[in-house]
């Protein structure tokens, strides 16, 4: 029953970055003429997530992840849309009421080696959580999240700096510090993918008992299909800022519906040395993230390409009639009757107005 | 029914109902953290010879500094005779310590004044103009620095016309301005050192705070809700300071150089002997061309073993601080 009562939704939540330009753009722009672009990390993205409840969130690399997970524990203003957390809507939260999300939202980081203050002892960086919001019986805490992470004893850490500690043990810390404050929901960004493929079982397994036994949410993100086939109870799968199927992690995996999961599933994982983790690699290139082309973002990548319709008219992420997940493609039919071609026939202009409306600029 | 057990209860339960009797004091942890890091810096510090003599440089003008009334055989400022003008003397003593069957160790200037005396009170002036100016620009440049790299934008944007504004300005006729202006005293100069060596430490302290707070470690501090002057203190400031060091004790060797370049072209305080007037002084009176060596040699010599000094300690500790900072 309480598994699928919601504690996170997110709503059409969107992030852009301004791109960097020279200072000749940015003075052109400030007297009026050239418009500023904008880099769409994440555009429009939705879901929930259910109390004790894993999800993944599956893409190629820059498809926006990161931004999306940063968003969700309030690291990045949203550009648009919004997150609701007990029946909160963050943007309209008292300061009170932030503060009481940021002791329920913590995230674990990619690298160990630079999540944790070089010039902090293990002690302090899993104090540190507890003195912001004034938490008692901190040494207690600190030894129990710490004997939590399989830091044993936990004594002999406290006045270790992270430079006398492995990756693993780190990423230890860094899971003890998220959650010592015993939060509502984590994110996960990749935990393991830095670490040696040694002590990934280890930090991995340690992830599993803190879903089991905190009771926790997690939102884990990774390249890492086959991980997250072992980690999660539901799946969403980004490209380019957007979610294009989500659902049950079996479903998709077995039987993934959308042409761009299928490709990544059939993807073999390539070795990276240069970054040390495994990369996806899929023919084609990734779409301009800047100027975002109209229709299906998949559409020059796509192996069933339908003709105008994927050219024209972005396919919405909804449920179709022939099967459980939800797919962002117009190759099934919607299970709500929702036409892609009537919005082409009817009026060529919608989908223009449509994309005009995307690529909105906001600040940032 | 398991699920809404463990939601409801944690791990913390029985902390939470008990309490803990056992709780690390805060200020004691720290202090002795503090006190543990600086004895490893110290340790690795004094392992280097260059280091470790340069420091005993130091300490030995310091100490210098502090006794000079008992090293001083005269007064630094008091004829010792009188010419037959009057005023002007133009006649000097050789040093005792060269044979000359005198009372004064170093000898006198033209102008009859003790130069091994001058010398020890000109340590005075050296490490005051030193220690004053370096620990002002350091500690006005590493906040400035802070500030400006961690809030970024308009902020930063603000503080950083000022510094390019002040890099305009050069030193010498700042300095002639600032002390025609407040007239020519030595906190006068001071003052003009510091205005206008705080620039350099605030850019470099503002680039590294520029990328510090885009570490996962700040991130990791946002999220569990730390606000801006904890992030500032606690995790920017910590590892800036070696910097901050750094720029401090290379100031300390800048300012004494730059205070003996004021004096030497004459903007120094008449009242206080410093080595840089003593030097002022002897190119007054040509002592060069006299031959009168013993003049101007003993304090160009200290100015080179303290500003070389602090230039060392300053690179010994860039040593060992660096590869920590990755
Ligand atoms: N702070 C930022 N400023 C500007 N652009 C950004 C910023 N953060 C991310 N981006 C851009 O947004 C896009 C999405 O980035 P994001 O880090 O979310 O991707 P990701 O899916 O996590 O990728 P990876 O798998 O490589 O970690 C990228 O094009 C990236 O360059
Ligand atoms: S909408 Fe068209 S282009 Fe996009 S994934 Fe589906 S079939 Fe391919
Ligand atoms: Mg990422």
């Amino acid at each position: 029953m309480s598994a699928n009562n919601v504690l996170l939704e997110v709503d059409d939540l969107k992030k852009h970055f301004k791109v960097n330009q020279g200072w000749i753009a940015s003075l052109m722009e400030s007297f009026g003429s050239g418009e500023p672009d904008y880099v769409h990390a994440v555009d429009g993205v939705s879901f929930e997530l259910r109390e004790g409840e894993t999800l993944g969130l599956a893409g190629e690399s820059g498809c926006g992840k990161t931004t999306t997970g940063m968003s969700l524990v309030k690291l990045h203003e949203p550009t648009a849309g919004d997150i609701i957390y007990d029946d909160k809507r963050l943007s309209e939260a008292s300061d009170a009421e932030i503060k009481q999300f940021r002791q329920n939202a913590q995230m674990i980081f990619q690298d160990p080696f630079e999540s944790l203050n070089p010039r902090m002892t293990v002690y302090d960086t899993v104090a540190e959580p507890l003195r912001i919001h004034d938490i008692p019986n901190e040494t207690a805490r600190v030894q129990r999240a710490l004997e939590f992470a399989e830091l044993l004893p936990a004594e002999h850490y406290f006045d270790q700096y992270p430079h006398e500690l492995s990756g693993g043990q780190r990423q230890r810390v860094a899971i003890a510090r998220a959650l010592v404050l015993d939060p509502d929901f984590i994110v996960a960004d990749e935990p393991v993918s830095m670490l040696d493929v040694s002590l990934r079982a280890g930090v991995l397994s340690l992830l599993d008992r803190m879903t089991e036994e905190f009771g926790l949410s997690v939102v884990y993100i990774s390249h890492d299909l086959s991980l997250l086939r072992h980690m999660c109870d539901r799946l969403a799968i980004m490209y380019m800022g957007k979610i294009v199927e989500k659902g049950p992690t079996d479903q998709i995996i077995e039987n993934p519906q959308h042409p761009y999961t299928q490709s990544l599933i059939n993807a073999v994982p390539v070795p990276d040395p240069a970054v040390g983790r495994e990369r996806v690699e899929l023919q084609g290139e990734v779409g301009d993230v800047i100027d975002i082309p109209s229709g299906c973002r998949f559409k020059n990548r796509c192996s069933e390409y339908i003709g105008d319709v994927c050219d024209q008219v972005v396919p919405p992420l909804e449920q179709k009639t022939e099967f459980e997940q939800d797919v962002a493609c117009h190759l099934y039919e919607s299970a709500e009757g929702y036409d892609p071609y009537e919005e082409m026939g009817g009026s060529p202009s919608a989908a223009e107005t449509g994309e005009g409306a995307e690529s909105t600029p906001a600040d940032d | 029914m398991a699920q809404e057990e463990q939601s409801s209860r944690s791990i913390y339960t029985d902390i939470d109902d008990a309490g803990s009797d056992e709780e690390i004091n805060k200020w004691q942890r720290t202090f002795r953290l503090w006190r543990e890091t600086l004895k490893e810096h110290w340790g690795l510090l004094t392992d280097e010879l260059s280091v470790k003599l340069s420091m005993l440089v130091v300490a030995g003008f310091m100490l210098i500094a502090i006794f000079a009334p008992f090293i001083a055989t005269h007064q630094p400022l008091q004829r010792q005779y009188q010419g037959e003008a009057g005023i002007i003397i133009e006649d000097w003593v050789e040093p005792s310590l060269l044979g000359a069957d005198t009372e004064y160790l170093l000898g006198t200037t033209a102008e009859g004044f003790d130069i091994f005396s001058q010398l020890i009170y000109g340590t005075r002036a050296a490490l005051l103009v030193g220690l004053v100016a370096a620990i002002f620009t350091a500690g006005i440049g590493t906040l400035v620095g802070l500030v400006a790299g961690y809030y970024g934008g308009k902020v930063d944007d603000a503080l950083m016309r000022i510094v390019d504004f002040l890099y305009g300005m050069p030193l010498l006729p700042t300095v002639i301005v600032l002390v025609a202006v407040l007239g020519p005293d030595l906190w006068n100069i001071i003052l003009a050192l510091i205005v206008l060596q705080w620039r350099s430490t605030a850019r470099v302290i503002r680039s590294q705070s520029l990328s510090l707070r885009e570490r996962p470690f700040v991130k990791a501090a946002e999220v569990a809700g730390a606000g801006d002057w904890h992030i500032i203190s606690r995790h920017l400031a910590p590892n800036v300071l070696p910097m901050t060091f750094l720029y401090g004790s290379f100031g300390i060797a800048w300012a004494i150089l730059a205070e003996a370049g004021i004096s030497f072209i004459g903007l120094g305080d008449p009242n206080t002997v410093s080595w840089g007037t003593m030097l002022q002084a002897s190119r007054a009176y040509s002592a060069l061309s006299f031959g009168a060596w013993w003049w101007f040699v003993p304090p160009g010599i200290c100015i080179g073993l303290l500003v070389i000094s602090g230039f060392l300690i300053g690179r010994g500790y860039e040593e060992i601080t660096n590869p920590k900072l990755q």
